[in-house]
């Protein structure tokens, strides 16, 4: 008999403090299962950051390190600048990667740092109780845009992956989604491939991963998961921009 | 007798830095430290280390921590405004219990101020300018050697009690050239077993500053902190003094100002004035006990520092208690003049 499925064991097995429907805890599951298939649990460094994942360090059984809002990616700099041959990974949330951290982000892109940025796309502040966020979507209606998001105002959702396939040194950008099976399985190829280039030396990986939060959308889970499809993504297309440093041309 | 050389203060930080085993510098631009990254970004590939010039001053605390926490001895510097913006990571930094070397090289301020020398950022740095209940280890070099040896001991002190160290001098200090003798290479760094490099053969290790259950975790982490504080309040207290012995009144000074007052004591002694210096050297754990004793029997303490008085608050703390203090300072970038500190003793005695 051949064991085809069990509970990773980069996963810690224990009760989840994230909501109903949230996309946190598959892509930790994702992620862990990614780290289990490459062996590379016990090399890996992880930097949570500031926001509904800062307890990531809670469920993933690798080495953590919490950085300041926003400063994951000059955190994980540090860490890999003398940690040559460990596994970095910055996991970061819209507000902390595209507002206040926007000046951290793209300068390890564009430096090329050996590390895999994850960016959990879900258009709003989760862990302060559900604010506007860079990345929330137009007339989309928050704790502070509650009139919905006036682009004429607080300017359009900033798209991250277009943004950092700007830049010359990133050897690997895909935007994916946890909304469904078939992405979610998109999503851990990318989680793979990107973590597999850092392995190997190529260099800088970036995924975003568009997810849910049902809770701070005010809807339940099933609607938060159509959400993401049907308004989520057509403005931020689910596509591999960059692979092993090629532009891909669509 | 060991040779003497002749470097910059700023770059005699930075040697002294690479011979405390420093392998990692993160730094942003700013006036009057310049000298600082310059020097790191020349002599850090030459030893197998690294250099990097960060995107902002918050960027560069944020590389330090996490060097720091895989372990390397790390060193950032900056000047004022640069120093404001590092207190983010200097707060984080302390919370999860990371070492390294802060400089300050003091421009006047505040603001934008200028680029010359300045004591202005003394509040900032011995009452932690960042958020929460914590400390730094602050030491205030008078001269090049001292920024060279008192580099040296931020690094050790920095990695014995897992706090950040910060050097605090000025921009006349900086630039300013002088002999001295080259510290020892350390040779012997200390392990640092709770670093990050992969949970392999043990358990996963995590290093954050968030403990969010108030009443178990947090309090018991802040009385975990006092307790290391404590200890370096109790023991590592550093001062000098100068014609002390049989002074009738003290002048109390650190840094740029404590030159100024020594030349002022020299001409006073002349005249039969008998003046003398306490000088802290540790300015946080600052050497209150020591202050107090040397300065009971005095007709006046007299402080001196290049700002509207911040220092002076730490002198009514100790010697005040027991004595008559009076405060002199200029701020905005200018030195205290010898003719005022001469002047103003006089009118003591």
């Amino acid at each position: 008999m051949c064991k085809i499925y069990s509970y990773p064991e980069s996963l810690v097995d224990t009760k989840t403090h994230y909501c109903a429907g949230c996309g946190h805890g598959i892509v930790h599951k994702l992620l862990a299962e990614c780290l289990d298939e490459l062996e590379l649990r016990e090399d890996t460094i992880l930097v949570a950051p500031v926001g509904c994942s800062v307890l990531a360090y809670n469920y993933l059984k690798v080495d953590g390190l919490e950085a300041a809002h926003g400063r994951a990616p000059a955190v994980a700099t540090g860490i890999k600048r003398v940690n040559k041959d460990k596994i970095v990974i910055s996991y970061q949330g819209d507000g902390d990667l595209l507002a206040i951290g926007t000046g951290e982000t793209i300068h390890a892109a564009n430096r090329g740092e050996n590390i895999t940025v994850i960016f959990i796309n879900n258009a709003i502040y989760g862990m302060t109780g559900g604010q506007m966020a860079p990345t929330t979507m137009e007339n989309q209606v928050t704790k502070t845009s509650p009139y919905g998001r006036d682009v004429s105002d607080v300017g359009y959702p900033i798209r991250a992956c277009e943004l950092i396939n700007t830049l010359e040194n990133p050897v690997y950008i895909e935007r994916c989604s946890v909304h469904d099976v078939k992405n979610i399985n998109r999503t851990k190829k990318a989680l793979k491939k990107a973590l597999q280039y850092q392995k190997d030396g190529k260099g800088y990986s970036f995924v975003e991963v568009l997810s849910m939060c049902p809770t701070n959308w005010g809807v339940k889970p099933q609607a938060g998961a159509d959400w993401v499809r049907d308004v989520m993504v057509p403005y931020y297309p689910l596509k591999l921009f960059r692979d092993n440093k090629e532009k891909i041309n669509d | 007798m060991d040779k003497k050389i002749l470097m910059k203060g700023n770059e005699a930080i930075g040697e002294a830095a690479i011979l405390a085993g420093c392998t990692h510098y993160f730094g942003y631009p700013i006036t009057p430290q310049n000298e600082i990254p310059a020097y790191m970004s020349k002599r850090l590939p030459q030893i197998g280390g690294c250099f990097l010039q960060a995107e902002s001053e918050i960027a560069a605390i944020s590389m330090v921590m996490g060097a720091s926490a895989s372990g390397a001895r790390v060193m950032t510097s900056s000047s004022s405004p640069g120093i404001a913006l590092k207190q983010e990571g200097i707060s984080y930094m302390s919370g999860a219990q990371l070492p390294a070397v802060v400089v300050n090289m003091q421009r006047g301020g505040p603001g934008l101020g200028n680029i010359a020398g300045s004591q202005g950022d003394y509040f900032q740095a011995t009452r932690g300018g960042g958020n929460g209940d914590y400390r730094t280890i602050v030491f205030g070099p008078g001269n090049v050697q001292e920024l060279a040896d008192y580099t040296i001991k931020a690094f050790e002190l920095a990695d014995k009690y897992r706090m950040v160290s910060m050097i605090l001098g000025d921009g006349f200090l900086g630039q300013m050239a002088e002999g001295f003798v080259l510290p020892d290479k350390v040779e012997r760094l200390p392990e640092k077993p709770w670093a990050l490099n992969g949970a392999k053969g043990r358990a996963p290790r995590t290093i954050a500053s968030l403990k969010l259950k108030p009443d178990e975790l947090l309090e018991q982490h802040n009385l975990d902190l006092k307790k290391v504080y404590d200890e370096v309040s109790e023991k590592e207290t550093i001062f000098d003094t100068y014609m002390a012995d049989d002074a009738e009144v003290l002048i109390v000074a650190y840094g740029t100002s404590s030159r100024v007052c020594r030349k002022a004591i020299r001409v006073l002694r002349e005249s039969g004035i008998k003046a003398g210096m306490f000088r802290p050297i540790t300015l946080w754990p600052y050497p209150y006990k020591d202050l107090t004793d040397i300065s009971k029997g005095m007709k006046k303490v007299l402080a001196v520092e290049m700002s509207h008085g911040q220092m002076v608050e730490d002198v009514y703390m100790s010697a005040g208690r027991f004595v008559d203090v009076d405060f002199y300072g200029r701020a905005g970038g200018m030195l205290p003049k010898v003719e005022t500190i001469i002047e103003k003793v006089k009118s003591y005695v």
